[in-house]
């Protein structure tokens, strides 16, 4: 059993399941099973980002969906209304979510747990108001059209189904070495610091005004980058992309796979996905069941399947440890050695 | 003159719904230290049971008010039970997830129930009163005396019944209040229960001046946040004097600045106080 599940955490792990996505649109028997896994692959990038500042950094970001939003009207207004190029405003759609997220991050981190959690809830609910409301700019409710779809410079044809899942795929990888790399460096170190006590963090000479930012920076910069791909994909955005239920879906994902864990994200996002896809006359009621779901996890397993499993297969690897290092006692009362991890 | 006055009232009547829906927030605040997301569930849920026991069975509104009090209380007992006790000891984002959790469970049944549709409540009190000139909805009437009856009967409660004091010796002080004797299982289960029936009452009064649909609770629940944030989160009346505040900003702002963007004035309040006083406006209320 252990050893099976080694499998899993082995460093090789990661290329078989490139090798998986990466085959995925030649074994789909529709494109539109390419198309939901393309979808799921923008929200997982978007989840990532949520992951660094809630997961890593321990701060609950409610606004994350409207961030999402922002990304996908600054690429859907510059691309529709203002006739630029895919590939410019798609680094403008990244740069306008980072700088909201820097000026919204200034104001909202110096609050603490419970104010950072409703104040966030109300930012994503004035972009929601703004989006609905701002109809010289965005439209209102009519919403959007005629996204650019990404330009592949006369080579690829991105506006297809499966060349984008090819693009959405490279934006994943991309994010989720981003996020390997930043959990393993001291600045990922540092969110972990803040996120397990700020007093602790401070007591270590770490800043925690700046690096809250910078965590909530790049988590609105995630959650920008995923918009636009969404919008350039959807090719018509409406007010309902800043719904605050979407980061209420993005948070049920997260804890599903395990927040602060690298492949939470991935493995929640992209198994609720599927669950909800298989399950159609879920839709709408998905709710019902997720909710409780939720909940139970919570309370049960905070840690989500990701966590849990990486916990279980630690205190495994521990216990076989022991077992090794004292042979004698082995054959009589393997089952007597307690866990510690 | 007359439009100023309809100004007032206006306000009076938001800031009543308001107010009584931050109240059953700041209680449970001041209680468990948790931000119930769901309470705007719960109110939610509170017009739905109206509307069901008077269209659906034909009772009078001030029984289907009582009943649907009823229900809601029980069901934010049963979250306190089955939810929030279990995370007692859990980290602080736990339960605010939790609570995301029931919100959305909640919204998902109200749907499955009575489709996303909005939905009007009628109520026996649709005529319009007369003073020289000045015009009074009954139903605005009936909200704000109904409000106010609440609030006053709330502080009676809290203040000269054994019972609501055990609320008050909780929010005060956990440790002081075990020492005494207190049960805290039973003030949680308590303050639960009145959290959820002012929830239910405010949207059984709200509801026939506005509509009934799933979402309802969204802003009401995100104003709320604004005014406990405002009036100090865990003070009561910091809650009425915060309610009143937005009511009067909404009702003014709507009318001399723009009534499309009046959802946003208490947005942008609580943005603006919390960049200058991140502990809220009156920091420390009841503890």
């Amino acid at each position: 059993m252990r050893r099976f599940a080694s499998l899993f955490t082995h460093p090789a792990a990661r290329w078989v399941l490139l090798a998986l996505a990466l085959g995925f649109p030649f074994v789909a028997s529709s494109e539109y099973q390419v198309y939901v896994m393309a979808t799921a692959f923008i929200w997982a990038i978007a989840v990532y980002g949520l992951n660094i500042i809630t997961g890593y950094c321990g701060q609950l970001n409610l606004a994350h969906g409207g961030f999402f939003a922002v990304g996908a009207y600054a690429l859907a207004i510059l691309t529709s209304d203002h006739g630029w190029n895919f590939w410019p405003a798609f680094l403008a759609a990244g740069l306008v979510s980072a700088a909201l997220g820097a000026a919204v991050g200034v104001v909202s981190l110096r609050l603490k747990e419970h104010y950072f959690a409703i104040f966030t809830l109300c930012v994503g609910f004035i972009i929601y108001l703004l989006i609905d409301k701002w109809e010289a700019l965005t439209h209102g409710a009519i919403g959007i059209r005629g996204i650019a779809a990404p330009d592949g410079f006369g080579l690829v044809d991105f506006s297809q189904t499966r060349p984008f899942y090819y693009l959405a795929l490279g934006f994943l990888v991309l994010a989720i070495w981003f996020a390997g790399r930043l959990a393993s460096s001291l600045l990922g170190r540092t969110f972990m610091a803040i996120r397990n006590g700020d007093a602790l963090a401070q007591s270590l000479g770490i800043d925690l005004m700046r690096n809250k930012v910078l965590a909530f920076v790049l988590s609105t910069t995630y959650a920008g980058v995923a918009g636009a791909l969404y919008a350039s994909m959807i090719r018509f955005i409406g007010p309902e992309e800043a719904n605050p239920n979407h980061t209420f879906d993005m948070i049920t994902y997260l804890l599903i796979g395990g927040f602060g864990t690298l492949f939470g994200p991935l493995a929640g996002t992209v198994g609720v996905v599927w669950i909800t896809q298989s399950l159609q006359f879920l839709e709408d009621y998905r709710m019902v069941i997720f909710g409780p779901l939720i909940v139970v996890l919570v309370i049960f397993m905070p840690r989500g399947v990701v966590g849990t499993f990486l916990g279980w297969k630690l205190r495994k690897d521990a216990e076989a440890a022991r077992a090794d290092a004292r042979p004698g006692v082995d054959g009589m009362s393997g089952t007597e050695v307690k866990p510690h991890a | 003159m007359n439009l100023l006055f309809q100004q007032v009232l206006n306000g009076l009547t938001l800031g009543s719904i308001y107010g009584l829906v931050a109240l059953g927030l700041t209680l449970v605040y001041g209680i468990l230290h948790i931000p119930n997301f769901a309470h705007g569930a719960l109110y939610m849920v509170g017009a739905f049971a109206s509307y069901f026991f008077m269209t659906d069975l034909g009772l009078h509104y001030w029984i289907a008010m009582l009943l649907s009090g009823g229900v809601v209380a029980v069901l934010a007992m049963l979250c306190e039970r089955l939810v929030f006790h279990p995370l007692r000891n859990a980290p602080p984002i736990h339960d605010k997830i939790a609570a995301i959790g029931i919100l959305l469970f909640l919204e998902a049944v109200v749907q499955m129930f009575w489709g996303s549709d909005f939905r009007r409540m009628a109520s026996p009190f649709g005529g319009i009163l007369r003073f020289d000139g000045l015009i009074i909805p009954e139903q605005r009437l009936l909200i704000i005396v109904g409000a106010f009856t609440l609030m006053l009967a709330l502080h009676l409660f809290l203040r000269k019944t054994m019972l609501g004091s055990t609320i008050i010796a909780m929010a005060q002080s956990r440790e002081g209040a075990f020492l005494v004797g207190i049960d805290a299982n039973r003030v949680a289960m308590l303050t639960f229960a009145i959290s959820g029936m002012l929830a239910a009452f405010a949207a059984t009064l709200y509801a026939p001046i506005n509509l009934v649909y799933p979402a309802m609770g969204h802003l009401v629940i995100m104003k709320a946040f604004v005014i406990i944030v405002l009036g100090g989160m865990g003070s009561i009346p910091g809650a009425i004097v915060g309610a009143m505040i937005l009511g009067f900003a909404e009702s003014f702002g709507g009318f001399y600045l723009s009534s499309d963007y009046k959802d946003i004035i208490a947005f942008s309040l609580l943005v603006v106080i919390l960049s200058f006083r991140p502990t809220g406006l009156f920091a420390k209320g009841a503890h």
